[in-house]
């Protein structure tokens, strides 16, 4: 099968979660469209690594989910917080750092 | 001649010993302890100092310049600064007096400043301030010249200052300070100036180098030199800071005004008299700046209130003849006033110093009358010192001065003109030295005088400034509750009455036509001097000139006697008649306020201006303002930018980054 079959699924992985990242509100959805978009790397780096028959691209990948994991853990942190302290849980109400 | 080294050294090293001892010891010495210490240091300094005399003299007369080098400083290409003493006849005569008039003022502080809580830090600063002096007289190059001239300036300013709970004194000891750092500029320029004209910052060397300078070199170092000896002897226009400069406790105005500091600028110009002599026109200067002083600051004496401005104004006139007869080329004759005048001064400022303690610290002359019968010994001492200051036969400012006022005649010329001033002042001395004495100790007791008639030393109920007569802090820094007078205290009884003595014999020295003991002395630091072989007044010109003296003092105190003694009325008929005149003599002649306008208030503007308008304009403006501006007007630029949109700004990194991509892959 053809390289460009992955690359094609990694692409629309990749813009499926930009899109959800610049149209969602909330943040626990912008969030999961960050996973989306970096599996869609995962996605493109194992897919590379198989071409060229090295193991490199898996490892990149592992890093990066493991990156994932700790991004993950903050952003949930964030949020549960801002549940707690009954912040409105909306990135558009989120503005107090505008110039 | 090592014994001479080591005696030199010794003398040197002995104040400076005290002042540690003291500085550092001041918990562990009790009681009167730091005042024997201090004083103890002192008479060994003096004896050591006589020692070198006697040492000195057993030298032959052309070995009588002994340079003793304790190491190099520095030594470089051209430059020669050593840690050197020179010790000469001039130098051993200096100090012999300094460290002898020095010790008894010393004794008189032991018990003086007995109620002081600054006790020991007091005597650790008038150590100091004999060692600085030491080390000006006793320096053998100008490197250490300007050290031991810096020194002195630094430790008047600390004695000045001593009670610094008042603050006019603290104001009087920043203005000496001030005033003493200018003449310390005028030394440095002048030392360079002579510095590039020979080479060599050795004294003897320098002066063996004397007639290679550059004239023009020779007489702007020798005009610089004289700012600095202006500075440090208090002569017009420098002179304003010597009467604040009686903030200062009594025994640091005997001690600063008698043998030390004011006469360190006679001294210059009688160490460096081969510059001056290649110099003619910075001697004429010297000469008549030295005159007007001893003109003005007479007047200045004959109207002031202040019993010890009044001796204060005394020593400006005196050191005028001194500095009048060194610029003349009558050096020895100057050295010899100096020697004198060390006597009766400090003499007198004991004395006045005994009576403020009488008056529990007011200084005010018209606050005084009849304290001779409280006093007799303080009153005897006065006296004593006033008659010497007067110039009355046979006590030891007759001799002097009378030489002063004949070398200089013996000029010829113009000199003539600086003599005719020098009698009339005399005249005006013993004038307003009587007048002194005549108002604080006859006629009718003060209260305080009664008081202490009774045997009781009167007490100040609330402590006041005595210039300002506001209430004081009675904290460290101010002058104790106690008060110390000559009558009372031994200390004070011994000081004063060999200084009596002193004022009394002193001028025997060298008396005309009878005995040149100190020309002898001096001789080999002068020998190829011309006008020291020159000069020799006739015996009309050193008689006829003593009859004037002597007639101008006993005239002088006779109308004193009969303006305040007999017809009190006349003093102030004469006020009303000269109006203008005693205006001008009571504000001093404006000096302060000429200099205020001249120097103080043109630096004060320029002050202003560089704060108000330099630096608000220019560098506040300019240099900050201006960049501060552009990276405000930029960051708000920016800043606009900034919405806050979460998702806005993930647009625009997604745009930027496809843009990259889209940029790569078309360039690739």
């Amino acid at each position: 099968m053809s390289i460009a079959w992955y690359l094609a699924v990694s692409a629309l992985i990749f813009a499926i979660g930009a899109g959800g990242v610049m149209v969602k509100r909330n943040p626990l959805v912008i969030l999961l469209c960050l996973e989306l978009m970096l599996n869609a790397a995962n996605l493109a780096l194992i897919a590379f690594s198989r071409m060229h028959g090295t193991d490199d691209g898996q490892v990149f990948a592992l890093i990066v989910m493991v990156v994932a994991a700790c991004e993950v853990t903050v952003g949930l942190g964030i949020i549960v917080a801002m549940y707690r302290r009954r912040v409105p849980v909306d990135v558009d109400e989120l503005r107090e750092l505008q110039g | 001649m090592t014994s001479v080294k080591t005696f030199a050294w010794l003398t040197l090293l002995f104040p400076l010993a005290g002042c540690i001892v003291n500085a550092l010891g001041y918990r562990v010495l009790r009681g009167k302890l730091p005042g024997y210490v201090g004083t103890g240091v002192l008479f060994a300094s003096f004896v050591s100092a006589v020692l070198m005399l006697f040492a000195l003299q057993d030298l032959g007369e052309e070995e009588r310049h002994v340079r003793a080098v304790a190491w190099d400083y520095m030594s470089t290409v051209g430059f020669d600064g050593e840690l050197a003493l020179l010790i000469d006849p001039l130098s051993t005569f200096m100090t012999v007096t300094i460290t002898g008039v020095s010790a008894l003022i010393h004794l008189y502080s032991v018990a003086y400043m007995g109620g002081d809580r600054g006790y020991a830090r007091f005597f650790s600063y008038l150590n100091f301030f004999v060692f600085s002096m030491l080390l000006l007289i006793l320096a053998g190059n100008f490197l250490f010249l300007i050290v031991g001239w810096a020194f002195v300036g630094a430790a008047s300013y600390l004695l000045i200052s001593f009670w610094f709970r008042r603050d006019t004194a603290t104001a009087a000891g920043i203005k000496a300070f001030v005033i003493n750092v200018l003449g310390d500029v005028g030394l440095v320029l002048g030392t360079f100036f002579i510095f590039k004209g020979t080479g060599t910052l050795d004294y003897l060397a320098t002066f063996e180098k004397a007639g290679e300078i550059a004239q023009g070199d020779v007489t702007a170092g020798c005009i610089l030199l004289l700012v600095g000896a202006f500075a440090k002897s208090a002569q017009i226009p420098l002179h304003t800071w010597l009467a604040d400069a009686m903030e200062g406790p009594t025994p640091v105005s005997a001690l600063i005004h008698a043998a030390t500091m004011v006469t360190a600028g006679v001294y210059l110009i009688a160490r460096m008299w081969p510059l001056f002599e290649q110099s003619s026109s910075a001697a004429a200067v010297g000469a008549i700046v030295g005159c007007l002083t001893l003109f003005v600051s007479a007047t200045i004496g004959l109207v002031v209130t202040d019993l010890k401005r009044i001796i204060a104004y005394s020593t400006m006139s005196q050191i005028g003849y001194m500095i009048m007869a060194v610029s003349s080329g009558a050096y020895v004759a100057g050295i010899f006033h100096f020697y004198t005048h060390a006597f009766f001064k400090a003499l007198l400022f004991m004395a006045a110093g005994s009576v403020i303690a009488a008056m529990a610290g007011v200084q005010d002359i018209d606050k005084m009358r009849g304290f001779r019968g409280a006093m007799p010994f303080t009153f005897g001492c006065f006296v004593v010192g006033g008659l010497s200051l007067a110039g009355v036969p046979p006590f030891a400012g007759f001799f002097s001065k009378d030489e002063v006022l004949a070398y200089v005649a013996d000029r010829g010329d113009w000199h003539v003109a600086l003599v005719v001033v020098g009698y009339v002042t005399a005249f005006i001395t013993a004038l307003y030295t009587f007048r002194l004495i005549f108002r604080v100790f006859f006629g009718e007791p003060s209260p305080e005088a009664r008081e202490l008639e009774e045997g009781h030393l009167h007490h100040a109920d609330v402590p006041r400034n005595p210039v300002t007569g506001d209430e004081e802090d009675t904290d460290v820094g101010f002058p104790g509750p106690e008060h110390h007078i000559a009558e009372r205290e031994g200390p004070m009884k011994v000081a004063m009455g060999l200084l009596a003595l002193a004022a009394i014999v002193a001028g025997w020295l060298q008396i005309p036509n009878v005995t040149h003991a100190l020309e002898e002395f001096l001789h080999p630091t002068f020998a190829e001097s011309r006008y020291f072989e020159e000069l020799h007044p006739s015996d009309g010109l050193t008689f006829g000139g003593m009859a004037i003296g002597a007639l101008a003092a006993i005239g002088g105190i006779a109308l004193a006697y009969l303006i305040w003694m007999r017809r009190p009325e006349i003093a102030v008929r004469m006020r009303e008649r000269f109006r203008p005149l005693h205006t001008l003599f009571v504000n001093k002649w404006y000096a302060d306020e000429a200099l205020d306008r001249l120097f103080v208030r043109p630096a004060q503007w320029f002050g202003r201006f560089a704060q108000q308008t330099f630096e608000r304009i220019v560098v506040d403006g300019l240099f900050v303002g201006g960049p501060a501006g552009l990276v405000r007007a930029g960051s708000a630029a920016v800043r606009s930018r900034q919405s806050g949109f979460l998702r806005a700004y993930a647009a625009l990194m997604l745009l930027g980054l496809a843009g990259v991509v889209l940029w790569l892959l078309l360039s690739s």
